[in-house]
């Protein structure tokens, strides 16, 4: 499993603005994700860690520097191919959670097959499956107002692994939570990466949620600042 | 991602803002319930006015003396025409299926206990063959009673139903301003005609007994002249005025003494009349229209800015950037076709009511429907692309990040 990197950063830098103006968000950071790890990315604000999660996240293009991911080089392909890239390889958590309102937890998890061409029946059955995966399949007729924040996260989860992805970014999947749901929060990303096979990156600020991870990347003024092994490891 | 798909999350997100969306397509279905009511009630209209007017019988002229319906102003009253005009019409003039005189009075109409006020109309067999008015029952004049003058006469059904109520009259004799009439024919009913007078209150007698009993003299106060269909019934009238003009000794220059009333003419004009009003009136709905649809784009901009977070989403968990797009349009496009629907029930209701209100009939326009719920549609194409189009181009960082 290791030395099969899965993501490849190679002297990748991000310029905001142009001109006098301009910020250098990234300053030239070099990394290698294996396949199959666990990494909590930390760093004050401003340190380029959601920069670097945005180009990771194929979202967002480096200004210079390469930038492979599953043999591709993201920094070549245009806003369509990205999302196509997304839709196979990625899913998101984000720490707003970011469900579709008014919409219930099973429709909110579909959403993602949808996209893929999925039919009815199958987007059903995968969506089911993948609630039950997080613990809420007798919530599937619940709207993101009628559940807690702990659930509509693990819904949120639900909806990134729905199409069993290869990358799993949570940006701050506790920033919202209280310590007890967050330690349920963290444990699911746990079992997702141990027994589902998911690499899973996740951006925090703190060091209790970090814990669980296997790797941790130190970010300060755009660079990595220092990369070492979890308490997990 | 499958249109079908789309349709079905344009429903899903129509159906979570019920609301906004009914509010959203008033616009529509009030203009396109315009438009339709508007257009059904003016074909309704006109179809009435062309059918009182084709009951005055198609292609025909009306000849009558001095000028317009006036008998003119303070000058002499023009003479009224003798037979010889009638004749010289019959025989002269190419293009006349047939000619017929007439001198008309007035009287009451008396059988048994029952009195009844009516038209005496004198003319000849050629009338109803003028007119194409077919009898209902009995027979026409005999060309014998026409030429003595004979004391007989077709009536029509108002007097009919009034004078002899549930008799047949037919063989029966009543009086009419003194004189003894047998009946010996029944017209069809023809309904009101073009003023809104009833055809129907006549009783009509051979000229020459009229002329004789009635007038006292030899004249014949119009003539009415049916035209071929195989010619042009102004060329008709020229060559009919030009005629008169001579048999009239009017001088070149000096203005007629005589009118040609064409019934062709008049429906023509009264139908244009409708026809203009009601394409007037269908421009206003139309504006109407395409404000609902200003108000479709309003609402789908502001739609688009309050769900920039969902396009986010969307966009982040992997839609392209067309798919986003299609979704918007694509519920732009059902919101404006609901509304249509709507728009279109709205109306067949509007008309239903309307119509016999009006006393216009109720002629269901498969044409106007079709029309208005394409257009209904295409709107929602022209004034969602806009929106949509906007979605499309959002950056899903920055949507994510919107409040």
């Amino acid at each position: 499993m290791l030395n099969d990197p899965i993501i490849t950063m190679r002297g990748v830098t991000k310029v905001y603005g142009e001109g006098p103006t301009a910020f250098q968000a990234l300053k030239g950071v070099d990394l290698e994700i294996e396949r199959g790890d666990f990494v909590a990315v930390m760093g004050p604000s401003g340190s380029g860690k959601s920069t670097t999660m945005n180009i990771l996240g194929c979202l967002d293009v480096p200004s210079a520097g390469e930038f492979l991911f599953h043999g591709h080089h993201v920094e070549r392909l245009d806003r369509d191919q990205r999302a196509l890239l997304r839709r196979k390889y990625l899913g998101f958590v984000f720490q707003g959670f970011n469900l579709l309102s008014r919409t219930t937890a099973l429709e909110n998890v579909e959403l993602p097959l949808l996209y893929r061409g999925d039919e009815r029946k199958a987007r059903q059955e995968a969506g089911l499956a993948a609630l039950d995966k997080v613990g809420l399949k007798p919530w599937w007729d619940h709207t993101p107002a009628e559940l807690s924040g702990g659930q509509q996260q693990r819904v949120a989860i639900a909806r990134a692994i729905v199409t069993q992805p290869d990358l799993l970014l949570a940006d701050e999947p506790t920033g919202n939570l209280d310590s007890e749901r967050s330690i349920e929060i963290m444990e699911l990303l746990t079992d997702l990466n141990q027994n589902s096979g998911i690499t899973v990156l996740m951006v925090t600020h703190e060091p209790d949620m970090a814990a669980f991870a296997r790797t941790i990347i130190h970010f300060r003024d755009g660079v990595v600042e220092s990369i070492e092994k979890g308490a997990r490891a | 991602m499958i249109i079908g798909t789309t349709v079905t999350l344009a429903f899903r997100a129509i159906m979570r803002h019920k609301l906004r969306s009914f509010l959203t397509t008033l616009g529509i279905i009030i203009g396109v319930a315009a438009v339709v009511t508007m257009v059904t009630l003016g074909n309704g209209a006109t179809a009435s006015v062309k059918e009182s007017i084709s009951s005055l019988g198609a292609n025909i002229l009306q000849l009558r003396p001095g000028q317009g319906f006036g008998r003119g102003g303070g000058g002499p009253r023009p003479p009224d025409f003798d037979p010889d005009d009638v004749t010289a019409i019959a025989q002269q003039i190419t293009g006349v299926r047939a000619v017929a005189a007439q001198a008309q009075s007035s009287g009451t109409a008396i059988y048994e206990g029952n009195n009844w006020s009516t038209t005496v109309n004198g003319t000849t067999a050629s009338y109803f063959e003028a007119q194409q008015w077919a009898l209902q029952s009995g027979r026409l004049f005999m060309p014998e009673e026409e030429e003595a003058g004979k004391s007989v006469c077709i009536i029509g059904s108002t007097l009919k139903n009034n004078l002899f109520k549930q008799e047949d009259p037919l063989g029966k004799q009543f009086r009419i301003k003194g004189v003894s009439c047998q009946v010996i024919g029944i017209l069809a009913t023809r309904g009101q005609g073009g003023f809104g007078n009833d055809q129907d209150d006549v009783v009509v007698m051979p000229i020459k007994f009229v002329q004789r009993r009635f007038t006292g003299n030899r004249d014949v106060s119009m003539i009415m002249i049916a035209v071929d269909d195989a010619y042009e019934t102004s060329a008709v009238q020229s060559s009919l005025e030009g005629m008169m003009r001579e048999r009239r000794n009017i001088k070149p220059g000096d203005p007629d003494n005589f009118n040609v009333f064409d019934t062709k003419q008049i429906s023509d004009t009264l139908t244009g009349t409708t026809t203009m009003l009601t394409q007037i009136v269908t421009a206003v709905a139309g504006i109407s229209l395409l404000v609902g649809g200003i108000g479709i784009m309003n609402i789908m901009l502001v739609s688009v800015t309050e769900r920039t977070r969902e396009i986010g989403i969307r966009l982040a968990i992997g839609a392209v950037a067309s798919e986003v797009l299609l979704q918007f349009l694509v519920e732009a496009i059902v919101l404006s076709c609901l509304g249509g629907l709507m728009g279109l029930f709205l109306a067949l209701i509007a008309t239903a009511i309307a119509a016999p209100l009006m006393g216009v009939p109720f002629l269901f326009d498969v044409r106007i429907n079709v029309i208005a719920f394409a257009f209904s549609a295409a709107i929602g194409v022209v004034f969602g692309y806009f929106p949509a189009k906007r979605a499309a181009a959002l950056n899903p960082i920055d949507a994510l990040r919107h409040e």
